[in-house]
């Protein structure tokens, strides 16, 4: 592991949200080290995909500040926050399930395309020559993810495992620096879970951050460097796996208090 | 040659490119074989196919809004409106009884232009206040715009002369037009040409060549970075602006582009017609275009354009035409007395197959709906989404 002497790629500074009288995430403060893999964990409603939409800027923090390299992005629009470098996949998947697959990861490249209205209509050479290598890409995202072979069929058609695979190639060509994963192994088969391990670290290999919410301890301890937990919306954890592993708090919140 | 064979090959069992090329051809040889086939007295017809040619274009332009991005519009005859009046405008005497005291006479081919620029500026207008809104809000709002856009131009009076409307529009010329038997005359070169309504061959050339030119683009379009986001916009707009689609300005484009053919269409209405007037341009033309789009094959445009052509002929042709054709079948089968009206309430068949029209009309519709859901010519997509049921429209609420 390098030593670290880098800023982090993305730092969260007394994050809260409210809904109404809810308070979903409630001064929450952590940094995310460049180049790891870092899981946000916690009990189901305590505000981990919240978090994750305040990042990407599908909601706008109460309060407290969302710094990704250098730049306080609280309330930034979702399409700019993908534009400056944040990946994201969904929960519960949100593919455009009426496109085919590679089509699917060509919307994930539309934010590095540059060609323009009149560009389009016309198809002038430089929309052909663009069209052409977006498309080589996009087999190479598929590739990437080991799903190249399904390229042409319906993302609705793809088998669950491969529609998580997909999500991935397609967030993985808007050429995030950082790759925002909301729990990627749900559903998953054991050997689904070895096989999504195993991708996790060849996108790491690719210079990118990953930030994954999992629910799955077995996962989550082998795949991740720094782990935070939240429970209730408040962070009650951080640190290296083994640490929060034995962390009673954390034990408390999962299990329950001892009687 | 081989290239041809090959692409004959590929493109031999895919729908679109046979709709494409029976249309094509069709379309290129309508006004030769109608004239030959009426004796040289199709000249109403060929009009006719020229006007429906305009239905063409709107169609064309609503697919991209309804179609390709998934928004629901139920207005689209106030771009339609805006285009006429915007022709009507520029290129009349009307502006000499406006407040500026000035006629203005803009050549047809830059109008054209300027119609298009118009329209797509007011889809603009239209989409940017309007576009937060999904699914059935988005259609109700776009209800009132529909409503409000001819009411806007009745009421402005000095403008546009209320309900009279403008009259007298320009029509386009050309430094030289070449005329022949299939418009029902010698060959030769006619210099000066102006498009008059007596020469309706022209105007189906025009319209012909509008229709093929919007045809290249939208497809362009389609397969292009903004086709694509329109519909992942279509698809899922959480997940599109999540992919760093911008989904506002993606809407807006949307709109302004489906409106543009509008504006085309609305142009050419207008100075065919030479007349332009607020009754033109109510709820039902857009529920009508909307019909052809859907029954057509929503997002296919070959799809949309079929939906046009079949509407349309049925509406100013077929139904039009029943009431004779039932009176002249009753009397070749010798039930003449069908023809008498008689005191006990019989109308006679003719007046009975006329009010019967909408019945008609409707029950074609109902028909081909029942039959075909997915319309005449589906998209691939649409014909997968119907047959799997649609899916969920959870989202739509979520702002």
């Amino acid at each position: 592991m390098s030593a670290q002497v880098e800023p982090p790629i993305l730092s969260l500074q007394g994050v809260i949200k409210r809904f109404g009288g809810l308070t979903a995430v409630d001064q929450v403060s952590f940094d995310v080290p460049k180049g790891q893999v870092f899981a946000l964990i916690g009990p189901n409603g305590a505000g981990k995909t919240t978090l994750f939409n305040c990042i990407t800027g599908m909601h706008i923090p109460t309060a407290g500040r969302v710094v990704f390299e250098n730049r306080d992005i609280a309330g930034t629009k979702p399409y700019r926050t993908a534009q400056l470098g944040i990946a994201r996949t969904f929960q519960n998947i949100r593919l455009f399930e009426y496109m085919s697959a590679l089509d699917n990861v060509k919307v994930g490249e539309h934010v590095r395309m540059k060609a323009k209205l009149w560009d389009a209509i016309f198809r002038t050479p430089f929309a052909r020559r663009e069209e052409r290598e977006v498309s080589e890409r996009a087999m190479e995202y598929l590739r990437f993810v080991g799903i190249e072979r399904h390229a042409d069929n319906y993302a609705r058609n793809l088998a669950y495992g491969q529609q998580r695979r997909l999500e991935i190639a397609r967030a993985l060509a808007t050429e995030p620096h950082l790759l925002l994963l909301d729990e990627p192994a749900a559903g998953f088969t054991p050997q689904e879970k070895v096989e999504l391990m195993a991708l996790v670290d060849k996108i790491i290999s690719r210079g990118i951050t990953v930030f994954l919410i999992e629910h799955d301890m077995k996962v989550v301890m082998e795949v991740s460097q720094r782990i935070v937990v939240l429970d209730h919306g408040e962070k009650i954890a951080e640190g290296p796996p083994t640490e929060v592993r034995n962390n009673p708090r954390v034990i408390e919140a999962y299990l329950g208090k001892s009687a | 040659m081989i290239r041809a064979r090959q692409f004959l090959r590929e493109n031999a069992r895919n729908p679109n490119a046979i709709a494409y090329a029976v249309m094509g051809v069709g379309a290129l040889a309508f006004p030769a074989v109608i004239q030959f086939a009426n004796n040289g007295n199709g000249d109403y017809l060929v009009s006719l196919a020229a006007d429906s040619g305009v239905y063409v274009l709107l169609a064309i332009g609503l697919n991209v809004v309804v179609g390709f991005a998934g928004l629901l519009d139920l207005g689209y005859a106030a771009f339609f409106a805006i285009g006429s009046y915007t022709y009507g405008m520029l290129a009349s005497e009307q502006l000499i009884s406006s407040p500026i005291h000035h006629a203005v006479h803009i050549p047809f081919w830059i109008a054209l232009l300027i119609g298009m620029f118009v329209a797509a500026g007011a889809g603009a207008l239209l989409g940017a206040p309007t576009l937060r809104l999904r699914g059935d809000y988005l259609a109700i709002v776009t209800l009132g715009f529909g409503e409000i856009v001819p009411v806007f131009f009745r009421n402005m009076r000095a403008w546009t002369s209320g309900v009279n409307g403008i009259s007298a529009l320009d029509v386009p010329t050309l430094p030289f037009w070449i005329t022949g038997p299939w418009a029902n005359a010698q060959l030769g070169i006619e210099h000066n040409f102006r498009f008059v309504s007596f020469n309706p061959t022209a105007w189906y050339v025009l319209v012909v060549i509008l229709i093929s030119l919007s045809v290249i683009g939208v497809n362009n379009l389609y397969r292009s970075r903004l086709g694509r986001a329109w519909m992942a916009v279509r698809e899922d707009e959480t997940a599109a602006a999540a992919m760093g689609v911008n989904t506002v300005n993606t809407k807006l484009l949307a709109f302004a582009i489906g409106a543009s053919f509008s504006g085309f269409a609305g142009a050419f209405y207008g100075a065919k017609l030479s007349l332009v007037s607020p009754d033109s341009f109510g709820f039902i033309v857009s529920i009508t275009i909307l019909s052809m789009v859907v029954l057509g094959g929503m997002g296919n445009i070959p799809g949309a354009m079929i939906g046009a052509l079949l509407l349309y002929s049925i509406l100013y042709y077929f139904l039009p035409a029943a009431p004779a054709q039932a009176s002249a079948l009753a009397h070749s089968v010798g039930m003449d007395w069908l023809n008498q009206s008689s005191p006990n309430g019989w109308p006679g068949i003719s007046e009975f197959i006329h009010r019967l029209q909408f019945i008609m009309f409707g029950l074609i519709l109902v028909g081909i709906m029942l039959l075909r859901p997915q319309g005449l010519l589906p998209s691939r997509l649409r014909a997968q989404e119907l047959k799997r049921g649609v899916h969920d429209e959870s989202a739509v609420v979520t702002a």
